[in-house]
């Protein structure tokens, strides 16, 4: 069955207003950003993103006004530092006040693998004696049941939807993503709707042909649009490289308020789909992020 | 031989390692320090990646983020972050590096909040893999700017928990480790850009191990919000050999991170 759409269709029918949406999930590479872009212009209200490491995505969404909570790990700049949009609206509230609940890579990384499995939570020693449990109402400091130990218990987190770049999907969702994953496939499997952006859309034998690579069932995926250059300015293994100075860019072009809403006019409103992106990049940015030198796997042989 | 502060951190820090140990590496500074430490003393040493990656190798081309493509190629593994971090959980890792914006005598680095946390003066990006790193590594070495309003009496937030503090329950130091629930490890360095710090693991305390040529024991103080604690063989930091600094410029070749 085709999932196929347009991010047009895809965040107006499964990122309703108030929606807890997991993005930004495999840390700096793959980060959807035709999505949030999306999510930005059709103003969408009162989110709560979950996320590791989320880089400018976060940040962007934060300033465009649509966050209500952040659920995630480290909300910043990667390359640069902070994220000013983050800082407005956690010191000063602009352009709204937010809700945190803290976490560290690894306890998100387990609220979306206790979600994944069926399991009310997941005890973990990460972050004992720091001041994250005691500012996210969601934890539980506990004694082990077994002997006794101070213990954290990290309640399954079910996404409302989960948004994941991957390098190629079939129509009807099954995808394979190559690469470091971070806690993309945790959670997928965590989420109670999944959209796929695809750098390719291919033939189902294509995955088919190498099961072993493929992120998670199908059937979780309601979604599959085909973006390519979606997850630009993060890297896409074998597709992609980094685009560093668009980092700088938006660090410097975003100290003022101001200075975001020019950001945002430029790169995201009136730039209606990742096409127009595509063009204001223009050809000669692209060509400097293509691949410079494949280098493909050995063949897997699935024979018997 | 001229260095700036950066290079000699990354010599510092590059000394932490010893071979055949499994890293956490981080970015930026710690990222070259493994560099150098595979090419000179600790060939067989490896590399983790909270983003879901262990190298062998580091990569070809300077990082401006771990999840760069080049990290990727020639990893020994590519997988998830509750795998590798997972691995630090069950045991397996022997260092860990992280940076901070504030830390402590006790080693307790703040990457949260400055000020009040719910109406923060400066918000800072949060904890990433820090606190992971610093709660589950078998030993945590820290690198930092060093000035006064970053090496404080007590942190603002405890984002990454080094030794703790003193309380009516017990001393600051492992023993506190034990009673909140953390499974041994704690800072075993701290690198500056002023100095080096080990910590005495019976009180949490850091303890000044060595200066860097150019500042005196008097400017560290000057610029560190506690009473230095010095340590009986105290001594001037072992400035990087020419050829430290020639694999560090040939990672680095723009000064990107060094400079």
């Amino acid at each position: 069955m085709s999932k196929l759409m347009t991010m047009s269709e895809a965040v107006a029918r499964y990122v309703p207003n108030g929606s807890s949406v997991a993005i930004s999930l495999a840390l700096e590479p793959l980060i959807p950003f035709a999505a949030a872009h999306e999510i930005i212009r059709q103003q969408r209200r009162n989110l709560t993103l979950i996320g590791p490491i989320s880089d400018i995505l976060f940040d962007q969404l934060i300033g465009a006004g649509c966050v209500e909570r952040v659920t995630a790990a480290w909300v910043g700049n990667v390359s640069e530092g902070l994220g000013y949009c983050y800082q407005r609206a956690t010191e000063k509230a602009i352009p709204r006040a937010i809700s945190i609940e803290e976490h560290s890579n690894f306890t998100i990384g387990l609220a979306l693998l206790a979600a994944s499995l069926g399991s009310p939570y997941i005890p973990t020693r990460s972050t004992l004696g720091s001041d994250i449990p005691s500012h996210n109402t969601a934890l539980r400091l506990e004694r082990s049941p077994l002997d006794g130990t101070p213990l954290l218990l990290v309640p399954a987190l079910r996404p409302d939807v989960t948004i994941v770049h991957v390098q190629r999907s079939d129509e009807d969702g099954n995808a394979h993503l190559w690469g470091n994953s971070g806690i993309c496939g945790e959670a997928m499997l965590a989420a109670k709707d999944v959209i796929l952006e695809a750098e390719e859309i291919v033939d189902r034998e294509v995955i088919l042909s190498d099961p072993n690579r493929v992120l998670g069932p199908s059937f979780k995926v309601r979604a599959v649009v085909h973006e390519r250059w979606g997850a630009h300015p993060s890297a896409v293994q074998g597709y992609t490289n980094r685009d560093h100075p668009f980092y700088h860019e938006y660090h410097e072009r975003t100290r003022s308020v101001e200075g975001f809403q020019d950001w945002l006019e430029e790169w995201v409103l009136h730039l209606p789909s990742r096409a127009d992106y595509m063009k204001k990049l223009g050809e000669e940015r692209l060509q400097r992020l293509r691949v410079k030198e494949h280098r493909y796997a050995a063949a897997v042989d699935y024979g018997y | 031989m001229d260095y700036t502060p950066q290079e000699l951190m990354v010599v510092c820090a590059a000394r932490q390692i010893q071979d055949g140990e499994h890293v956490f590496v981080g970015m930026r500074l710690p990222l070259l320090a493994f560099a150098l430490a595979k090419r000179t003393h600790a060939p067989r040493c490896l590399g983790l990646f909270e983003a879901g990656i262990l190298r062998d190798e580091p990569a070809a081309e300077l990082l401006y983020t771990m999840g760069d493509a080049p990290n990727i190629t020639g990893a020994l593994w590519a997988t998830g972050t509750v795998k590798m971090i997972g691995l630090m959980a069950a045991g397996d890792v022997q260092l860990g590096f992280i940076g901070g914006a504030e830390i402590d005598r006790y080693g307790n680095l703040n990457t949260t909040a400055i000020g009040n946390w719910q109406k923060p003066a400066v918000r800072l990006p949060g904890s990433g893999g820090a606190a992971d790193i610093a709660s589950l590594s078998q030993r945590l070495a820290i690198i930092m700017q060093h000035d006064r309003r970053r090496l404080r009496e007590k942190v603002d937030y405890v984002t990454s928990p080094g030794y703790g503090y003193p309380g009516e329950e017990g001393p600051a130091g492992a023993a506190w480790r034990e009673r909140v629930g953390l499974p041994g490890g704690g800072p075993s360095a701290l690198i500056t850009t002023l100095a080096v710090f080990g910590f005495d693991r019976e009180n949490g305390e850091a303890v000044l191990q060595s200066f860097h040529p150019g500042t005196t024991v008097e400017e560290v103080q000057a610029k560190t919000g506690w009473t230095l604690r010095l340590a009986d063989d105290y001594t001037e930091t072992v400035p990087p050999s020419a050829e430290e600094l020639k694999v560090i410029r040939e990672c680095d070749p723009q000064g990107k991170w060094t400079r």
